[in-house]
């Protein structure tokens, strides 16, 4: 594939896309000197066609769910169905000002309140609040509720928020945020939290947990309710992180569990689209004891007129999370959804999410993959250690990856969790045909028979895409972060 | 079953093949009390057709007309090919770009935002997006407070005329870090900040000031002289600007001597739909020093293995998924499709397109309010120089007048009076390029209708 | 294998201490630690006049992939930190022990050095680290 130059080298002095603004100039004489800009900025000079084709190009560099296989391990990239783009595009919707009185957006209003309904009934919990714009601003809010509950009840002794070391990186660094030391806790050896551990760390300075289930090593923590009632003996809370929901949903509550916040993250769970990095969205399921401390706003009902709750209805929340109230357009792509999948569609997605990873992982295992707790049942997504495959081929769970782009599947997490070593985290999804699990598994005895005939190929991989390895050293250190006007 | 391949044969040699009889065998490991709650709360399924017939009526109950409301979300004319483009599958549903090689696109995109933004903005650098302009603010306290190693207060002074919901957002995310935000009054009759009012905390230690340039009123703040205080005073400046009135109005790396530290604010007017308040994205720009504190993704352009251009995520130590509890914030996920249609929206337009979009915004908001000046029980409240936003006084409280035009399908204008009591006859207007004489004539005529009742 | 001088000290966590003349100590990351670490891209040092207790995280080396704090082996104040690494952090690479040194503490305890592992003692650490 030939090479894209910056939309900046393909400009001309002069030209612009005219049709797409004002035809005059308008008089700013009354907006004195001072506060007047000086030099134009340095933007692209180019046609509306330059620029339809540019991109049009530039997106033809990317693999995305709609032209890959993309088990890409905690992230849930299933397909994101089309009608939910196209019905949260109406221009109803798209053309309302956020100010607008509640009275002249009961049609936008009552997606979210059916949405909010439809949440805290399929997790469990008491309510939910679409406010949180992603899962990390979930799990700020749903820290931060934490701490209110606890600086309610003048409890302030309670420092320390508990998390095992298989954990997103979003967990500790939520938990700096809002003011708590980090304690982790190992894994045991069959993937479940180590009790004893636990029970070491509880404590009258527990100030709550954060848990993912099904965890990140991708099996169901079978002791959840033992650790609930740990921790909420000791005083503490429970936080779910709902990053892999999908692995249950319908199926097994949140709720039901014991924990007493959970967020959901809407562009995994409920296929809103994950566009090249968000926007997302990371709706709060509230439990009984955190109820007044629910994120503002959120959207209430009264007479069958909807409106938004704000911190007269709320007087102990947390407060606003942002400007507005949510990703607007990214929940009404999850009421559509949700709509379609209904009672049956939503546990089935939990059944057929389970049925591809543990059929994908029996799979990979036939063929002499090392998958990492074999005595286990996968839940959504499983791990493959490639440590064998490192030590005696020299090829590396990174090689591995790198070399499946060129076979037309992107790469699944490698490397994490980071106590895995040469790890792959493999999520199929729902979504993907038993033809394409195959393909997969086809793919991964290839590269290894690949790598016993001439490990330097598979190293040297990729082949097959816009560029080949690129030189992260020098990326990071001659920083080169925007264009400056050279010809590149 | 709705987006599920599998015929009956699959399943079953799925299963054969895993060796278990049925699909909730492979739930064994759940406690038996747990299992299959039910959900009664939640419908049956719909077909597509259904839910588009749902979704149509509401949407259609939603249609306004004319929109003098800005405060905060600008109706701008957002050309064809930005969300023809957008939502193209492939930015549409791809990831995070962490396999650069298979990222390309999403990745030059990004790097030409950033681009596009730093010059805009007149700054060194610019991350990937934040979520939206008030948590934009949010990021840009803390990452103050880290940047400014000098300070070890954590005081953040913050005028009154900064956008109210930024700085509720902002005390919510911010407020459980020992950092405190510090109201600067501003004057009562020009509706911005007078550099004077900072002298009372002349010689204190001050993490940083915020100035928002144009300001929640609308006007424009002394920039230039508020940044020299501040900085002449140890404080880094924290600029949160209207990236429309950028092409027009003096960016924040030109402010005062040094220009301002980080620049950051709400990116809704490039190209994004008003959408109910999102998803939009917050931007964030700063200068070269401040980099290794900025958070979220920042993509750098390097070589491949044979030397060809190639961009990938850079500076990754900074971020969560490495750093974890030390990472400069929690963010991951951040409003990836809507930096794309801005790039592409900021393309369409240049600098030329741009500063004519920022030209009518201005000139119409000059009309509107030089009419609704002349209608009986109207006035212009703040003296001096502003954008596209004004703040006129009506003879009676604006709230009701707002809903009453609000039902006749005009937006007309943010009552103020809910953030401030002393305004709560007060309207911020705005008119941008969108807005029509049509559409002025029809505005006034309904407001002098409204007013011509006694109070 | 990785080279472990003889006339060093060293942490737990991989910093080497050299002793100086005049009651001051020289820190720097061993060998084995850069080599772990990889290529560095970042080496931020600490404030001078920084008071710092042993076992505190006072300097942070970066690679591309990964970011680790280097802990103050002594307790004591920084009086000077290698400025040439914020353009060359590569030097803890290619100069562990030598340009790559990354801070100067001046000791509270001269006898604390006590406290730190021998070469030989920090040379079965690392190879017991090899094998788990």
């Amino acid at each position: 594939m030939s090479q894209e130059s910056l939309i900046f080298d393909l400009g001309r002095s002069g030209r612009y896309a005219r049709a797409q603004a004002p035809a005059e100039h308008a008089d700013l004489a009354d907006i004195p000197a001072e506060f007047r800009r000086k030099q134009r900025a340095v933007m692209p000079e180019v046609s509306e066609l330059q620029v339809v084709r540019h991109y049009t190009r530039l997106s033809q560099k990317n693999f995305s769910i709609d032209t890959n296989f993309y088990p890409l391990g905690s992230c849930t990239m299933k397909y994101n169905p089309r009608a939910c783009n196209s019905l949260a595009m109406l221009p109803g919707f798209l053309d309302r000002h956020p100010h607008a009185p509640d009275s002249t957006g009961q049609g936008f209003l009552g997606c979210l309140y059916n949405l909010q309904e439809m949440l805290a009934e399929v997790t469990g919990m008491k309510t939910v609040s679409l406010a949180p714009m992603a899962g990390a601003q979930g799990e700020f809010a749903g820290v931060a509720m934490i701490r209110a509950y606890h600086d309610a009840r003048g409890d302030d002794g309670r420092t320390e928020i508990i998390v095992p070391d298989a954990a997103h990186g979003t967990n500790p660094a939520t938990a700096v945020m809002c003011g708590y030391k980090v304690r982790e806790i190992p894994t045991a050896a069959d993937g479940d939290v180590d009790m004893a551990a636990l029970q070491e760390a509880v404590g009258p300075q527990t100030a709550g947990i954060m848990l993912t289930n099904p965890s990140t090593v991708g099996v169901f923590e079978r002791r959840i309710q033992e650790i609930a009632t740990l921790v909420h003996e000791a005083g503490g809370l429970l936080y779910y992180d709902g990053a892999n929901l999908n692995a249950i949903l319908g199926k097994v509550r949140p709720g039901d569990m014991g924990f007493d916040v959970i967020h959901i993250n809407l562009h995994k769970t409920f296929s809103t689209p994950h566009g090249g990095g968000g926007p997302g969205a990371g709706a709060i399921g509230v439990g009984e004891r955190l109820l007044p401390h629910t994120p503002i706003p959120q959207v209430g009902e009264d007479n069958g007129q909807y409106y938004w709750r704000t911190e007269k209805d709320i007087p102990q929340t947390i407060g606003r999370l942002s400007a507005f109230g949510g990703n607007a357009g990214v929940l009404l792509r999850a009421y559509v959804y949700a709509r379609m999948l209904g009672r049956e569609g939503m546990t089935r997605v939990a059944e057929y999410s389970t049925l591809n990873a543990n059929y994908l992982m029996t799979r990979l295992k036939a063929e002499g993959f090392q998958v990492w707790l074999p005595e286990r049942r996968a839940s959504h997504e499983f791990i493959i250690s490639l440590k064998g495959e490192a030590k005696e081929l020299g090829v590396t769970a990174g090689d591995f990856a790198k070399r499946l782009l060129d076979l037309g599947y992107h790469a699944p997490t490698a490397y994490f969790p980071l106590l895995v070593p040469e790890c792959l985290l493999i999520e199929p999804t729902e979504t993907e045909t038993v033809d394409d699990l195959d393909g997969f598994v086809q793919a991964m005895v290839t590269i290894r028979e690949e790598a016993r005939h001439d490990k330097e190929f598979v190293k040297g991989a990729p082949y097959n895409m816009p560029v080949r390895r690129l030189d992260e050293v020098k990326a990071a250190k001659e920083l080169d972060l925007k264009w400056q006007g050279e010809a590149s | 079953m709705p987006f599920i391949p599998h015929t009956d044969e699959d399943i079953r040699r799925m299963l054969a093949e895993v060796g278990v009889d049925s699909i909730n065998s492979l739930f064994d490991e759940v406690p038996s009390d747990l299992i299959d709650p039910g959900l009664p709360g939640i419908p049956e399924g719909v077909s597509e057709m259904e839910i588009t017939r749902e979704m149509n009526e509401r949407a259609a109950s939603d249609m306004l007309g004319p929109c003098f409301l800005g405060a905060g979300a600008y109706r701008h004319h957002v050309p064809a090919a930005v969300w023809e483009i957008t939502t193209r599958g492939e930015y549409y549903s791809a990831y995070t770009p962490y396999q650069a090689e298979a990222s390309q696109g999403t990745l030059q995109l990004i790097y030409e935002y950033q681009s596009m933004m730093s010059g805009l903005m007149g700054m060194d650098a610019s991350n990937a997006s934040l979520y939206d302009g008030g948590s934009a603010l949010a990021e840009a306290v803390l990452m103050a407070v880290r940047a400014n190693r000098k300070s070890k207060s954590g005081r953040i002074l913050v005028p009154d005329t900064v956008n109210p919901m930024y700085c509720d957002a902002t005390r919510t995310i911010v407020g459980n870090q020992g950092i405190t935000l510090e109201t600067v009054a501003s004057n009562a009759e020009t509706g911005a900040v007078d550099v004077e009012t900072l002298e009372q905390w002349e010689g204190e230690d001050i993490a940083a000031l915020v100035i928002q340039q144009p300001n929640w009123f609308g006007r424009l703040e002394e920039a230039q002289a508020l940044t020299d205080w501040a900085q002449r005073n140890g404080a880094l400046v924290i600029a949160v600007v209207n990236p429309t009135a950028m092409a027009v109005l003096t960016p924040p790396g030109e402010w005062g001597e040094n220009g301002a530290d980080i620049a950051c604010g709400e990116g809704q007017p490039l190209g994004i739909p008003l959408s109910s308040g999102g998803p939009y994205f917050g931007f964030m720009c700063c200068r070269k020093a401040h980099v290794r504190q900025m958070p979220g993704r920042i993509v750098g352009r390097t070589v491949d293995l044979e030397g060809r251009t190639g961009y990938t995520l850079t500076l990754q130590a900074r971020e969560q998924h490495i750093r974890r509890n030390k990472a400069t914030s929690n963010i991951c996920t951040n409003q990836g499709l809507m930096v794309t249609a801005a790039t592409i929206y900021l393309s369409l337009l240049g600098a030329e397109g741009l500063e004519r979009v920022a030209g009518h915004c201005h000139a119409n908001t000059r009309k509107l309010t030089e009419r609704l000046a002349g209608i009986k029980g109207v006035s212009l409240r703040f003296d001096g120089p502003y954008f596209h936003e004004r703040v006129v006084e009506l003879d009676r409280p604006a709230e009701p007048v707002f809903q009453q035009l609000a039902s006749q399908g005009i937006l007309a204008g943010y009552p103020l009076g809910r953030h401030d009591k002393r305004l709560s006859n007060a309207l911020l207007v705005c008119a941008t390029e969108t807005v029509t004489d049509a559409d002025i004539d029809r505005f006034a005529d309904a407001l002098s209708h409204a007013l011509a009742k006694a109070a | 294998m990785s080279n472990v001088p003889s006339d060093l000290k060293y942490a737990s966590s991989h910093e080497w201490v050299r002793q100086d003349d005049d009651g001051t100590v020289t820190v720097g990351i061993s060998d084995h630690a850069q080599d772990a670490l990889g290529d560095l891209v970042f080496v931020e040092t600490p404030e001078i006049d920084r008071t710092v207790e042993a076992g505190e995280a006072v300097a942070v080396v970066e690679s591309v992939k990964a970011a680790s704090d280097v802990y103050a082996p002594v307790s004591g104040t920084v009086i000077d930190a290698n400025a040439q690494l914020q353009d060359a952090p590569e030097l803890v690479n290619t100069d562990a022990y030598g340009e790559g040194w990354i801070m100067r503490i001046k000791l509270d305890d001269p006898d604390a050095l006590e406290e730190l592992m021998d070469a030989d003692a920090y040379e079965q650490l690392i190879t017991e680290e090899d094998d788990g």
